[in-house]
């Protein structure tokens, strides 16, 4: 099944690329994150395209800037952020499947729309699982990624990847599905958590303030700068953080807890930004303008179900998810 | 046993059982996590117990809120009020307690007005409760340490602390289960591995155990793998 170790050579890793499952379940009890792709709909195209299931390990890559060498035939996809992309240095399309030949280098320059890449190989890696069965690349904690160590990829490693029979005829995704990362952004938000410790005039200000993402934010966390939020609660006794968790410090300053987010914490939460929305906020530069609007939870649970559902059945291109 | 729930995520709701940092409480969260994981442990993705409190993580594809809440609530309507102490698992871990690995502990001895041997002799006659694992892979909260020897955290966190370091804030103890930064008083160090990404499971305690720690002089510390380096930045 696999190419003996052969397959993907980093050259370049570029400022930081991460190998990303769906991410773990399961293991948040012991203190372990969860991880997982940043933009799961970028994420979720890459694997679909080259006929990869749900779940399929990919390259994170983040700002751009990768290099690396086919040693086996791989049929490679790469969507995301908007960037040049270069096969021995002629032009490729993103967001379409590509052949690569033993020996064809493939180049990421600098997203000029977008921050995430995503590089999907059919067939995908073979690696060693890491906690909670899962691929998913934990810096903060050491653990995870292609040695299980939790370190970003770098120059000389090579990914061996699965033999796979047939590769298939070339396939990509129409124009209009594609996602406008410069679009305005405003994210849903599902209220909850200690919603009631904070005032009325407090929420107002939320809804109407205009954030701005800073460039503190990593894969923790997406650190907000705007009117500051009052609320009635001081530290709370710790406990869990679930993703998307909008999480107000003593500042007043949002923070909206992603990927990587610590288990627990102590901070009051006025309720969590969906995961449609994260998949857009991830491709968004630091500097950019954010809004909130609040979604029912059944509305935002549709929205959910409908992605999942597209991406996680067997029969490709169905119908749009709703892509954006 | 009263409760209630809160909305935290889209396929997340935590279960809340008070809001205060109490052994009994905590006793009660932790036989209702365990009820929790063995009737619905298929169901659900996540179960994250802490201090007064279990968030649960279910699969929206195979699971709706309605039908969640209604198990919980037959669940949990079947757990005793108070359950017994001893019920849960007892770890004992071997410490050097001992300035070289405790930089602290003269600091706390002299806040308290007690000897060094002292805050040693009341840290460990203590038997302690997993309120929550957070913070990093592993670190376990442990409560609750005598109110005669509780300390702060420091005002700036050592960039520094070695795996095995034990340490106090406020009146919690814990173990630094990997290198990392941190701001607890630290007042000895553990040879024992605390958490192991190739063991399963990786962290060595769990909500709901209780704690003894054993003190050992540095000849039984260091046969037992224990290390003296002093990476940690004083």
């Amino acid at each position: 099944m696999s190419t003996d170790g052969k397959g993907l050579r980093i050259i370049k890793p570029g400022f930081l690329t991460l190998l990303q499952d769906a991410g773990r379940s399961g293991v948040m009890h012991q203190g372990l994150a969860c991880g997982g792709p940043m933009d799961r709909h970028a994420w979720a195209w890459a694997n679909r395209l080259v006929g990869n299931p749900w779940n399929t390990t990919t390259l994170e890559i983040s700002f751009g800037g990768l290099e690396c060498v086919a040693d086996v035939p791989l049929q490679i996809c790469v969507t995301g952020a908007r960037l040049p992309l270069a096969l021995n240095g002629r032009p490729q399309p993103l967001w379409s499947t590509l052949q690569l030949n033993p020996g064809d280098c493939l180049t990421l320059g600098h997203p000029t729309s977008g921050v995430r890449s995503y590089l999907s190989v059919q067939g995908g890696f073979v690696l060693e699982s890491g906690p909670g069965g899962s691929h998913a690349t934990l810096v903060r904690e050491g653990t995870g990624g292609l040695k299980g160590d939790g370190r970003p990829l770098q120059a000389g490693d090579c990914l061996p990847c699965r033999k796979t029979a047939d590769q298939g005829a070339q396939r990509q995704i129409p124009d209009q599905w594609l996602p406008d990362y410069d679009a305005e952004l405003v994210l849903d938000v599902i209220l909850g958590a200690q919603v009631d410790r904070f005032p009325a005039t407090s929420l107002d200000c939320f809804f109407r303030g205009l954030y701005r993402l800073t460039p503190q934010s990593d894969r923790m966390g997406a650190r907000l700068s705007g009117p500051a939020l009052a609320h009635n609660a001081n530290q709370l006794i710790s406990e869990g953080i679930s993703l998307g968790a909008v999480q107000i410090p003593p500042d007043g300053q949002p923070i909206i807890l992603l990927q990587d987010r610590q288990t627990i914490g102590g901070y009051p939460k006025l309720g969590a930004v969906t995961p449609r929305s994260l998949d857009a906020l991830a491709q968004r530069m630091p500097g950019r303008d954010i809004r909130f609007r609040s979604i029912a939870l059944y509305e935002a649970q549709l929205q959910e179900t409908r992605f999942l559902g597209f991406f996680q059945s067997s029969a490709p291109f169905k119908g749009n998810p709703h892509t954006g | 046993m009263l409760w209630r729930y809160e909305i935290s995520g889209i396929d997340t709701i935590t279960l809340y059982w008070g809001e205060r940092i109490d052994t009994a409480l905590a006793r009660r969260v932790h036989c209702a996590a365990q009820a929790l994981q063995t009737h619905l442990g298929e169901r659900l993705l996540d179960v994250v117990p802490s201090y007064a409190s279990i968030m649960l993580r279910y699969d929206l594809l195979q699971d709706d809120l309605a039908s969640l809440l209604e198990s919980v609530r037959h669940i949990l309507s079947d757990l005793p009020e108070n359950p017994l102490d001893h019920a849960s698992e007892l770890v004992e871990l071997p410490v050097f307690y001992h300035p070289r690995v405790g930089p602290d502990l003269e600091r706390i001895a002299r806040h308290a007005g007690l000897s060094v041997d002292d805050v040693i002799a009341l840290h460990a006659e203590q038997t302690y409760h997993v309120f929550a694992i957070g913070f990093a892979p592993g670190f376990a909260y442990l409560g609750e340490v005598s109110s005669r020897i509780a300390m702060p955290r420091l005002a700036t966190p050592r960039p520094h602390v070695p795996a095995g370091s034990l340490g106090i804030a406020d009146r919690q103890t814990a173990i630094y289960p990997l290198d990392s930064p941190g701001g607890w008083n630290l007042i000895g160090r553990t040879p024992v591995n605390m958490f192991d990404v190739n063991r399963e499971p990786s962290s060595l305690l769990r909500v709901g155990q209780r704690v003894r720690f054993r003190p050992v002089e540095q000849d039984e510390y260091l046969a037992l793998g224990g290390q003296l380096s002093t990476r940690q930045d004083q």
